[in-house]
């Protein structure tokens, strides 16, 4: 029997002084994955955007959890974006997406 | 107020607005207290003013000097003079003399290293035994792990990972600041425990560096400078009126 993969939505604050579009967002997380984990590591996450607040700064995204760890320390580790200084915070960490929008 | 205790917040203390800014930041994403690194000639005016700022944001403040002394001798005249004006003295140890010096100096609370030279990380094997027989805690800044980029934070990372297996093998106590320079350095504590596993540090350890570390280390020098301080152990509870 084919096992259900676990998934993790992680809640995200960004902050930056600079108006971002959500390419900004996934250009900025995908390239602190590769950077830190390389490729391999990557591939791994199953990292997907859920959504984008645009107004409020925030997103949603979608991992394997396995990969929890190598998303929240990449996440973690973006400073910038769009050449601006900047910074992501996770603000939650759940296993369904109802979960996490209850919890806000 | 929370558990977690941020000692290295480098913010710029004569910047009263960006000062402000870091300090509702910290409060925001989960400290609890935060240590801020002062010149060792700051006025106690300047020192309270900071004080206030702290505590109107809701934050506990605690002073923190920096020292970064030439040699020994000049290490211990520092110690000397300042052990008792600062509630957290940290070295940041540039010589193997300075290390060892400061490693084996019950004054000595924290020790921190230069992030971009690796050979001047003296944090072995030698350097650990003698700090798990004083009281120094080994100091990991995360700001370095965030701006540096490329071969400098894989060096970085590599000797971060030797130094915290040597620290948890002699049980010298980690403690892990943010050492933070700008508003966008800071993250959450629980950010900052997903970073460590870059290091191979688990969680359980890492939230005790961001939590119950630096917190005893404040608590046991607030003791100290106490006025009721007699010696460890020993405090006056209540004394006789004249």
């Amino acid at each position: 029997m084919i096992r259900r993969v676990k998934q993790r939505y992680l809640a995200l604050k960004i902050e930056s002084a600079e108006s971002l579009e959500e390419e900004d967002v996934k250009d900025a997380v995908w390239s602190a994955v590769i950077q830190l984990f390389g490729e391999h590591g990557a591939s791994q996450t199953g990292l997907y955007f859920v959504q984008y607040d645009r107004e409020r700064k925030e997103a949603v995204l979608r991992c394997s959890h396995k990969a929890l760890p190598v998303v929240h320390a990449s996440v973690a580790s973006v400073t910038k974006m769009k050449s601006k200084p900047a910074s992501i915070h996770v603000l939650r960490v759940s296993g369904t997406l109802r979960a996490l929008r209850e919890r806000r | 107020m929370t558990k977690f205790v941020d000692l290295h917040l480098c913010a710029p203390f004569r910047d009263v607005e960006q000062l402000r800014r870091m300090v509702e930041k910290s409060f925001e994403i989960g400290y609890g207290s935060v240590g801020i690194p002062l010149p060792p000639n700051l006025e106690p005016d300047e020192v309270e003013r900071l004080r206030k700022i702290c505590s109107e944001v809701g934050l506990d403040f605690v002073s923190r000097v920096d020292l970064t002394p030439k040699n020994t001798n000049e290490l211990l005249a520092s110690l000397r003079r300042l052990r008792r004006r600062f509630e957290v003295v940290a070295v940041l140890c540039t010589s193997k003399l300075i290390a060892r010096q400061a490693a084996k100096d019950r004054r000595v609370d924290v020790l921190s290293f230069p992030v971009t030279k690796p050979r001047n990380r003296f944090f072995d094997n030698a350097e650990a035994e003698l700090a798990s027989e004083s009281l120094a805690s080994l100091e990991i800044d995360m700001a370095p792990l965030l701006s540096l980029e490329g071969f400098l934070r894989i060096r970085l990372i590599s000797s971060l990972r030797r130094e915290a297996s040597i620290a948890k093998s002699f049980h010298v106590p980690v403690l892990i600041s943010s050492g933070a320079t700008d508003y966008y350095l800071l993250r959450r504590p629980h950010d900052y425990s997903a970073l460590a596993r870059l290091f191979d540090m688990d969680s359980s350890l890492a939230f005790s560096a961001l939590s119950e570390v630096p917190r005893s280390i404040v608590e046991r020098n607030r003791q100290k400078l106490s006025p009721n301080f007699v010696a460890p152990g020993l405090r006056v509870v209540r004394s006789r009126d004249p």
